[in-house]
């Protein structure tokens, strides 16, 4: 059944479109096989215009002019990984904090324009970066503008507005009992780079942390870290390069350069041999099961093969995992596997929700999916993994705010301007041996850390009788269990 | 809303996606008409044509007109079921190829299943139009050929798994479907939730599910937008060529159409949940979806709770910090509609204070209207929302087809629009004393064991 969709227009398709100048010849459907396709349209990456003010802040802007809105992204290449080590939660909450308040501004002025000029603004931070985000009608755009650069450039960290705040958090992190998955995913990091590394730490906080919080340990992460050396400020949609090196100027060239402290993070831990964590929820409907372990920066030189490996493995709808223990086995609604590639290192997860009966099933599944990806791929499922990635580019840059979050990437792993127009090429040059070459190197079977949490009454016989590694238990905060 | 497929890609995207509500202006900025050509093809099939050349993208949506509404007690949740059938191949696609075809094509492809109706999606490169259309027009007429009860059992289970990820397995998540079931009387086809229940989905069978796609999966019963980067002649051609010849399917048997919902009186229900922190649900029956009064019932939950300076979330969240959030929603089905408040208390505090406090809220707003400048606020943001639900493909393909649908008529968004610029202060303040007036029903959520923590009412 494979076809080549670079093969010149078909001649099903000229007869169609003959058919239409005379309707009387309509041509009789052929169903027996797909139609041949006409050659994909090219790639076209809208082109980006670079402006540095004196400072150093970085402007990327991008002309679209199909309607009258705008994005601009503010990206300071700080994030949890800048965390004071017993302060988790940090960037976090101070990117909560930028729309509580400024010094012109009351938390509830800035909510109150927000609205009142329909505009979207808000900020929030990950591993490496912390961004602020406004979506705004270009016929607001003074106004938006003005309120954005205030919420990035003068936050005041109201101690009332703090203290509300954190009881928020500290209410959010006890909820977050509530859901297994949730559970999981907060855990998993820490078992793969431990407690003293900053991707080893939870990035929204603990308990302890938060408590700890004062609004001054916000404001000191504010001043150190928001500085316009490494910044960038992206701009997409129906404006001009030189009305936004205007305006943005007028807001933001006051910025004072300052020193931005180094991060420092380490590599993961030394991966032991295969063990399954076991995390109970009492009557948990489903097990959520987290398998893999330390991966890889987003400058990695891999990049490329280890993309298509894993849309083999578990990136998209057809990818292995989801075909047999979704579409083969019905053990869940979906199965996925993604590298998470992060700035200074990174980790290799597969994940699904499983019925809690067909735990251990799902688990054997799983083990033989990650042992058979690093056979050789065959090639018309190599030809198809590629073809998927390189045709579905396009639609990662139909909005304002998508073209926004592909430049956002650009400048946080300092990636060339022109990048996406060689991914086709990249994806392309792609080998079967590469692949292998990739699986074998980055998804070893015989060490993987397994995290599942589920009905421990259910699963453990089972999961045990697999003998597919050491059985240990931790309580939901991911800590030994006597 | 019940998503049939969750694949990889599209949670890693949503991410990404996941930026941001949109813009508008203070009044200023008007709506763009979404241009369109519709026609019909002597089979009933219902076609609307959109081009845009933004990108060279498009998207292809084709709703059928059957959703849980038109379900029988006892086999609910099989509209739901059905849709994911539809993705396991047809008479000359076999399993699996329908995935595999379109990903080869640079495609991704969904389908969703509300009370109302039932769509599937792909969008694409511009070239592969054809695909999408030879793929959805086998299932449209020669799905049949294909199915067997070990592609319902296959599914069945797949289907169990989402209500377990959506429901069972999800804190307060059967809170939606006891809701339902005391809101809506017995029979109505709104009282049973979308995803259906465990013992329906175990007894649905192939014959079921025949009977199901002849009744109501024809070309008569279903609407095709195509948006995008696309020439229009070659798209008719195309659109002839492929679903031309399918059969008219027989007539479509009447929607329900129940009588409007009425309480007679305060209903109070609880149920216990393994959360940490109860959570507080009023409901009460509205209007239908594009109705008169739907606007105004819409900015009212809007001036209710979206925002810092929205009256509950100030004073229960901002205020007295009792509450951890607060949402308030008009959700104006086909059929009818109902207006919900949801409040979760923070830990230690009684839902009784909320409820008191929530009632206080309601009677001032019900005795004394809004501001102007609230519902400027709400406006303002509406409006920036239209703009951007325009900015792709699928979102206009959904704006067409549900205008289509629901008020017959796919030119539309301009006027949606400006249904919400109409709505007055009086407006707001009549639509909270007319139907927040009313009898309601009240569902506590609480921890297990602590059903002493149940809202009883005490007077409106």
């Amino acid at each position: 059944m494979r076809y080549r969709v670079r093969d010149v227009i078909a001649a099903s398709v000229f007869v169609v479109v003959a058919a239409s100048a005379a309707p009387v010849a309509q041509a009789q459907v052929d169903r027996s096989k797909p139609p041949v396709l006409g050659p994909p349209p090219a790639l076209h990456i809208p082109p980006v215009v670079i402006r540095e003010l004196a400072n150093g802040l970085k402007l990327m802007i991008v002309e679209r002019h199909n309607l009258p809105v705008a994005d601009f992204v503010l990206v300071i290449p700080s994030g949890a990984t800048a965390n004071p080590a017993d302060r988790a939660g940090t960037a976090d909450l101070v990117a909560n904090m930028l729309t509580e308040g400024t010094t012109t501004r009351s938390a509830l002025q800035i909510a109150d324009q927000t609205a009142y000029l329909g505009i979207s603004l808000f900020s929030s931070s990950g591993w490496d970066a912390t961004t602020i985000r406004l979506s705004t009608p270009t016929a607001q755009l003074d106004s938006a503008l003005a309120l954005f650069a205030d919420v990035a450039l003068r936050p005041s960290f109201p101690a009332n507005e703090f203290a509300r705040v954190k009881q928020a958090r500290l209410t959010a992190l006890l909820q977050l009992k509530d859901r297994g998955p949730a559970i999981a995913s907060l855990v998993y990091p820490t078992l793969l780079y431990g407690k003293d590394n900053p991707y080893g730490r939870s990035a929204v906080g603990t308990d302890v942390s938060v408590s700890a919080m004062t609004a001054t340990d916000l404001s000191t992460f504010y001043h150190s870290h928001f500085v316009p050396d490494d910044a960038t400020l992206i701009a997409v949609g129906d404006v001009t390069p030189a009305e936004v090196e205007q305006k943005v100027s007028a807001l933001f060239s006051r910025w004072a350069r300052e020193n931005v402290p180094k991060v420092n993070v380490g590599a993961g831990l030394p991966a032991p041999a295969t063990t399954i964590y076991l995390i109970d929820k009492p009557g948990a409907a489903q097990s959520s099961f987290r398998i893999g372990s330390v991966g890889v920066a987003r400058s990695t030189p891999d990049y490329f093969p280890i993309e298509v490996m894993n849309t083999a493995l578990g990136g998209s709808f057809t990818s292995r995992l989801n075909q047999v223990l979704r579409e083969d086995k019905g053990y869940t609604y979906g199965a996925s596997s993604r590298f998470d590639m992060r700035k200074y290192g990174g980790i290799f997860i597969a994940s699904a929700e499983i019925v809690s009966a067909k735990s251990d099933s799902a688990l054997v599944d799983f083990m033989k999916q990650l042992n058979a990806i690093r056979d050789t791929i065959p090639t018309t499922e190599l030809n198809k993994t590629e073809r998927y990635l390189q045709l579905e580019l396009p639609s990662g840059f139909e909005t304002t705010g998508e073209i926004a979050m592909r430049l956002s990437d650009v400048a946080l792993y300092g990636l060339p301007l022109d990048y996406y127009n060689h991914v086709v090429d990249a994806i392309g040059a792609v080998t079967q041996s590469e692949a292998q070459r990739v699986a074998e190197k980055y998804i070893d079977p015989s060490h993987l850390t397994i995290l599942i949490v589920g009905d421990r009454k259910t699963i453990e016989g089972p999961i045990k009788a697999l003998n597919i590694g050491p059985v240990v238990f931790r309580d939901a905060s991911g800590n030994p269990i006597q | 809303m019940v998503g049939s497929r969750l694949s990889a890609r599209w949670l890693l995207s949503a991410g990404a996606a996941a930026t941001v509500a949109l813009a508008a202006t203070t009044g200023a900025q008007s709506i763009p008409r979404i241009p369109f050509e519709k026609y019909t093809l002597p089979n009933g099939l219902e076609v609307i044509l959109h081009q845009d050349h933004t990108t060279p993208m498009i998207a292809v949506d084709t709703w059928y007109h059957v959703g849980s509404g038109d379900e029988k007690p006892g086999h609910t949740g099989f509209a739901h079921l059905f849709e994911h059938l539809m993705f396991m191949g047809s008479e000359h696609v076999p399993t699996g190829q329908f995935d595999q075809l379109l990903e080869a094509a640079g495609a991704n492809n969904n389908g969703s299943t509300t009370e109302d109706r039932t769509n599937y999606y792909e969008t694409m490169p511009s070239n592969a139009l054809p695909l999408a259309l030879y793929l959805d027009s086998d299932r449209m007429g020669f799905l049949l050929p294909a199915l067997d009860s070990a592609k319902v059992d296959l599914q069945r289970n797949v289907v169990k798994n989402e209500r377990r990820q959506r429901v069972d397995n999800v804190p307060y998540g059967k809170s939606d479907e006891t809701i339902l079931a005391a809101l809506y009387p017995k029979g109505h086809p709104y009282s049973w939730p979308v995803i259906g229940s465990m013992a329906d989905l175990s007894a649905a069978t192939l014959a079921d599910v025949k009977n199901f796609f002849r009744t109501y999966y024809a070309p008569n019963n279903a609407t095709l937008v195509i948006a995008g980067d696309f020439n229009v002649d070659s798209a008719k051609a195309l659109v002839k060529h492929y679903l031309g010849d399918i059969p008219r399917g027989p007539q479509i048997p009447p929607r329900p159409s129940p009588v409007p919902v009425v309480i007679p009186r305060d209903t109070f229900l609880v149920l216990q949940d393994r959360v940490q922190l109860p959570r507080v649900y009023y409901t009460w029956p509205s209007v239908k979806n594009f109705a008169h009064d739907d606007a105004a019932l819409n900015v009212l939950a809007s001036v209710l709770a979206d925002g810092k300076n929205s009256r509950l979330y100030k004073r229960l969240v901002y205020d007295m910090q009792i509450a951890q959030d607060v949402s308030a929603y008009q959700n104006g089905e086909r059929l009818a509609g109902y207006f919900q408040i949801i409040v979760t208390p923070r830990k230690g505090i009684a839902p009784a204070r909320i409820d008191s406090l929530v009632r206080a809220e309601l009677v001032k707003l019900q005795k004394d209207g809004i501001t102007s400048r609230e519902l400027a606020r709400v406006q303002n943001s509406t409006r920036s929302d239209f703009l951007r639900s325009l900015a792709t493909d699928l979102g206009k393909a959904e704006l067409l087809n549900q205008y289509n649908y629901f008020v017959g008529d796919p030119d539309y968004v301009q006027r949606d629009a400006a249904r919400y610029d109409a709505v007055t202060r009086a407006d707001v303040q009549r639509v909270a004393r007319m139907y927040l007036g009313k009898p309601k029903v009240v569902l506590t959520v609480v921890p297990d064991g602590m059903t002493a923590l149940m809202v009883k009412g005490g007077g409106r």
